[in-house]
């Protein structure tokens, strides 16, 4: 802010200097904007060569469902990330999860007819599978914030160190093995079913992250996520609990995989030991696309749900389209980089003495 | 100003291994005054600001508020009985608007359910916030800009002016104008002035000793860890400043105090 034309108004106290506000417009709309026009032209784009494949209810519905997921573990990660930390072990939490509640409801249910046949169990025992996934990736996000807090262990090496714990306690608990035998109601009521044309997974998705919205942008949790993001010291000094509110958001992250637990089960009718090795990645890169700061202190949830649709219709578009699919990691990658460019000139922008 | 101190500190002592940080430290400021506190150097002023602004216990010596004794185990503890601090790194939350940040771990929350929920009330926090800048004369360019966008002097203004909304007797200020060029040092300045004018006590610490004389209604000088003098601004000059904080003469502690 050095330049000439800011030079004539030494006096920081003075009134408005409205020469900035067309800067101010332009890295306002580099700093929200681009990344929803994004998606809208990616959506446009897509339609407008393949509408009859691309703009099909099928197809949409199949993008909204493959989105559900990712969504909900980056709904917490949004939470952990404002707050200024990251939480690689989403994905091995989640596979802990859907075991421990896939053990808990087989064993209440009884065996099932075959080793790969589905269980006629209650929702009473579908139920309790579901609180047992929570509960369950609740207490290991608690364990993340614990350690971050209390320990003072950076967050990215105690969130790699749970995600091989979780890992391997998933699979000390089977050998390795999948569960296969899950309530036939949870796999086809909410994996494969929907209301009023909406597949209950994408319900669940939506649901969840208006839930989510409400929380980070109206409540006092959410202010104080984003004032320990920003200033944790300056939190601390204005007499917020910050280790309470760290071990929260932790927490809520992980609750967060314990409900991407029960979609993913309810989704594909097996537990998926070997299919989350990435999901931490995928969901980073959605919420910094989605223009969440990894410096902690600035985010939203509705950047967040685009960062999440970015990747999963631009493969969705390279297939449809034909084009070989590696193009798409590649470009996932190069856009994430410039996400975090574009973030990094942003506070150079804002940032004064 | 009142005659009967507001705050006072008697014989605080304070030792860091072999360092005597504080050696036997009085102190004393009033309701409704700027107190400048001056020393060289490790003379302990900062040291004697965390004792009384509860960041640090001292090892002997008593703190008297409104003629109580009390003990302040901890900032919070010293904030609840109306004794706030801006210290020297501000401690303001960057990427949050100046309302927020002057709300901070104190935030307003909607009246009714939502309240009680935990949904605050922003509009409520920025307007009694603009009400809060508009008595201290601090003007902003925008209610909704995060502060890291604002400069030195408002920022420092945003922390001096959080500090008087939550203190209701003394505000401590750490070398409030150490980075800041001269017009907004002048701001600031004012800006010190309006806060003793609302009645609180203003402990100013400052290296800067035209700033000093400027501002300050009174004067206390601490060297090697204990006051040496105090004197009202009026009597003071730069010259027998300075030569009470280096030990040039020895000025006589007057009685009261
Ligand atoms: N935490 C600490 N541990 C050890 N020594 C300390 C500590 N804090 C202060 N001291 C020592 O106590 C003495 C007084 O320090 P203090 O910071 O109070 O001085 P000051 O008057 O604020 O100096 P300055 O003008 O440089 O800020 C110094 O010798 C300092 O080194
Ligand atoms: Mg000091």
């Amino acid at each position: 802010m050095d330049d000439l034309t800011s030079r004539p108004v030494p006096d920081a106290l003075a009134p408005p200097d409205e020469r900035t506000s067309l800067r101010e417009r332009w890295s306002g709309w580099i700093g929200g904007g681009w990344i929803f026009a994004l998606l809208i032209l990616l959506v446009l784009v897509f339609s407008l060569l393949r509408p009859a494949q691309f703009a099909s209810p099928y197809n949409l519905s199949m993008l909204a469902i493959n989105a559900a997921i990712f969504l909900v573990l980056s709904l917490g990660q949004t939470f952990v990330i404002v707050a200024g930390g990251i939480d690689l072990s989403v994905g091995s939490v989640l596979v802990f999860s859907s075991i421990l509640s896939a053990q808990v409801m087989l064993a209440l249910s009884g065996a099932p007819a075959d080793t790969y046949g589905t269980t006629n169990a209650g929702w009473g025992v579908i139920l309790i599978g579901a609180v047992t996934a929570l509960a369950s990736g609740a207490a290991w996000g608690a364990v993340n914030g614990l350690l971050v807090t209390f320990a003072r262990i950076p967050p990215l090496i105690v969130t790699l160190g749970t995600l091989g714990m979780a890992l391997g306690a998933a699979q000390i608990l089977t050998n390795g093995l999948d569960v296969r035998a899950l309530p036939d109601l949870l796999v086809n009521v909410i994996g494969g079913g929907s209301i009023a044309h909406i597949p209950v997974l994408v319900l669940i998705a939506v649901i969840a992250a208006v839930l989510a919205a409400i929380l980070l942008h109206l409540t006092r949790f959410g202010l104080r996520t984003f004032a320990v993001g920003s200033n944790t010291e300056a939190s601390r000094r204005a007499g917020i609990p910050v280790r309470g509110q760290i071990i929260k958001v932790y927490a809520l992250s992980g609750l967060s995989a314990g409900l991407g637990a029960i979609m993913s089960t309810a989704r594909f009718s097996t537990t998926t030991i070997g299919g989350h090795a990435m999901d931490n990645l995928t969901v980073i890169s959605a919420v910094v696309l989605g223009g969440t700061s990894l410096f902690g202190g600035i985010g939203s949830i509705a950047g967040t749900v685009v960062g999440v649709l970015i990747p999963i219709v631009l493969l969705n578009g390279f297939v449809i389209l034909g084009i070989p699919p590696f193009w798409q990691t590649v470009t996932m990658g190069a856009v994430l980089i410039l996400a975090v460019w574009i973030d990094q000139l942003k506070r150079r922008a804002r940032d004064r003495g | 100003m009142s005659n009967s101190p507001l705050l006072q500190a008697k014989g605080i002592r304070r030792r860091f291994g072999h360092v005597q940080a504080l050696d036997g430290a009085d102190f004393t400021v009033h309701a409704g005054e700027i107190c400048a506190l001056i020393g060289d150097n490790g003379a302990g002023k900062s040291t004697l600001v965390k004792i009384l602004s509860g960041s640090d216990q001292p090892n002997e010596g008593e703190i008297l508020l409104d003629g109580q004794r009390v003990t302040f185990s901890s900032p919070t503890a010293a904030q609840a009985q109306g004794i706030a601090t801006v210290y020297q790194d501000l401690a303001l939350a960057p990427e949050l608007p100046p309302s927020e940040n002057l709300f901070l771990g104190r935030e307003i929350l909607r009246p009714g359910l939502l309240g009680r929920l935990g949904f605050v009330d922003r509009a409520a926090m920025r307007r009694e916030a603009a009400l809060q800048f508009a008595r201290l004369g601090v003007r902003l360019r925008s209610a909704k800009i995060p502060v890291a966008a604002l400069s030195g002097g408002q920022k420092q203004s945003v922390a001096i002016a959080r500090a008087a909304r939550w203190a209701s007797k003394v505000v401590f200020l750490d070398e409030p104008t150490a980075a800041l060029g001269v017009v907004q040092t002048q701001r600031v300045l004012d800006l010190i002035r309006q806060v003793r004018d609302q009645g609180l006590g203003v402990v100013l610490i400052s290296h800067n000793m035209s700033h000093v004389l400027e501002v300050a209604d009174r004067v206390e000088v601490l060297r090697l860890g204990r006051r040496v003098a105090q004197m009202s601004a009026r009597d003071a000059t730069v010259e027998r400043l300075v030569a009470a904080m280096t030990g040039g003469v020895s000025q006589p502690e007057p009685a009261h105090g």
